[in-house]
């Protein structure tokens, strides 16, 4: 599966300085795994020490918050765009 | 000058130049504006702050950003109103109401983008924008109006009318978008990256903008004689401004303007339809689950509050409570504040009554404590969510006979009419 993921201005420096890229995976965790592959610096920035989302990542499959769907184990499909977004709220 | 020594990561601690960064560049945590407290403490006397403005900068000593002329409408120094009738209907001894309804776009947002807008004009941006449940907008638009800075506010398309007026009347640009503000919110988080020369207040410029929040601690301390109560109770979004209504309590102490050390207890209130906090506090745990919003009390319905684990470990550590109310119980609030204290509040004001309420009845908060509760928002801004609760009492014919038959109707204690009054 290909998928877009896209990189907010702050990890852009690990994907020399992209807003977008493509990459491969049949899951939310290997799309962000291979991102990882691809340019290295993203797991330690995105993961925390067990493996899961840090508590200020949200990452979002369609524009849906991937805590809603099946976390890191929600299957994508081809052509699916996945952003990786700082937490931050306040109406 | 100001204080700022620099920005801090919560999470993991690394330092940063107090510049216009909002998350940690390392692990995404928020910054927290760190202040030089002993250069404060030096400064800032009782009298200096009573001879400063009747508004927030009175405390620009203990804010990120110092400008003799801040965009300002006027912000802060709100009412703290003794409020004995509500306390004896709730069984409570001393307790005050922090009428935030009086600011000038009618909520404590103002607090907020006042010092946002200062700073950012500071930081050289030109366009000031945001995600708004509503309140917010109506603030940035009236104080980018002020300041003559462009403005772009994005809300979700269903807010309660008021709120659409009165942002769009000060001529910037209102975007309504077909979705929640959790939609919103992440749209203006993706739009940081792409729009890096606009100021959205509560993204980018937010660890500036958060600290306004302080000064309603500030204002209840000094209003109370420059002594802290026992017990707040503050309503629960995002969950920032009950963090800084914590950290404004320790700096007070911490610069030498309070007597004693305060130990005020913080609880918080959400909406039933919209409780991912006091859901956490109630299973005792410190993941917080994001949820879908469903409640009136629109300007609280945020279902991913990104200070969440903040406000809730202010809450555990201060001794205090959470709880949520249903959107009846906050209606019945409103009124109850309404009847009791002439004070007209918006639907997060009625979570808040309801929730000191419950809180009261189950004796969380106690007869024997000084007690503030924080009503952000005016009335008038939610009138819809009162319709067909409240209205005229009667509607008559213009003559004395209908005036006389309805009051004897609705057995009136004032009676009838004077002029056909049996003698």
């Amino acid at each position: 599966m290909s998928i877009t993921v896209r990189v907010p201005a702050q990890l852009r420096p690990l994907t020399g300085g992209a807003g977008e890229v493509t990459v491969e995976g049949s899951t939310v965790g290997e799309a962000l795994k291979s991102l990882d592959a691809d340019h290295a610096g993203f797991a330690e920035r995105i993961f925390d020490d067990e493996g899961g989302l840090r508590r200020f990542v949200n990452v979002f499959l369609a524009d849906e918050d991937v805590r809603f769907l099946e976390g890191l184990a929600t299957p994508v499909t081809d052509g699916q765009t996945l952003s990786i977004v700082p937490a931050v709220a306040g109406g | 000058m100001d204080f700022v020594t620099g920005l801090r990561c919560r999470e993991c601690g690394r330092a940063y130049p107090a510049e216009a960064l909002h998350v940690c560049d390392y692990c995404f945590g928020p910054l927290e504006v760190t202040y030089d407290y002993e250069a404060v403490a030096a400064t800032m006397t009782r009298e200096r702050v009573a001879a400063g403005p009747r508004s927030i900068w009175r405390y620009a000593d203990l804010l990120p950003v110092h400008d003799p002329a801040p965009v300002d409408l006027g912000a802060g120094f709100t009412p703290l109103v003794r409020a004995d009738r509500l306390a004896a209907e709730l069984g409570l001894g001393e307790l005050w109401i922090k009428d935030d309804t009086a600011n000038p776009t009618g909520s404590f947002k103002d607090r907020v983008v006042s010092v946002a807008l200062t700073k950012a004009r500071q930081l050289g941006f030109k366009i000031a924008a945001c995600a708004s449940t509503g309140n917010l907008a109506n603030s940035v638009a009236a104080h980018a109006a002020r300041a003559g800075m462009e403005s772009v506010v994005l809300i979700p398309h269903d807010l309660e009318t008021a709120k659409i007026t009165m942002t769009s009347v000060y001529g910037g640009t209102v975007i309504a978008v077909d979705g929640s503000y959790d939609d919103v919110n992440r749209l203006c988080a993706e739009l940081t990256s792409e729009q890096p020369t606009w100021a959205f207040v509560n993204v980018n410029v937010r660890t500036y903008y958060a600290e306004g929040s302080k000064t309603l601690a500030f204002e209840v301390g000094e209003q109370l004689g420059w002594q802290a109560p026992d017990h707040v109770v503050v309503p629960i979004g995002s969950g920032s401004q009950l963090t800084k209504v914590a950290k404004g309590f320790e700096e007070l102490w911490k610069v030498g303007l309070l007597d004693e050390e305060p130990h005020v207890r913080i609880s918080g209130a959400q909406a039933a339809g919209c409780s991912p906090v006091a859901t956490a506090f109630a299973e005792g745990t410190d993941a917080i689950r994001p949820v879908k919003p469903d409640t009136i009390a629109k300007s609280l319905a945020i279902g991913n509050p990104a200070d969440g684990w903040y406000a809730l470990d202010a809450i555990r550590t201060s001794g205090g409570s959470c709880a949520s109310v249903t959107d009846a119980e906050v209606l019945e609030g409103i009124r109850l504040l309404a009847r009791t204290e002439g004070i007209f509040a918006e639907t997060a004001g009625g979570v808040t009554i309801a929730t000191l309420a419950k809180l009261a009845a189950e004796g969380v908060v106690r007869s024997d404590e000084r007690v503030v509760a924080l009503v952000t928002g005016h009335g008038l801004k939610t009138v819809e969510a009162l319709t067909g609760s409240v209205g005229p009492t009667t509607t008559i014919a213009p003559t004395l006979e209908a005036f006389d038959d309805a009051l004897a109707e609705i057995d009136h204690p004032g009676g009838t009419s004077s002029a056909r009054s049996p003698r």
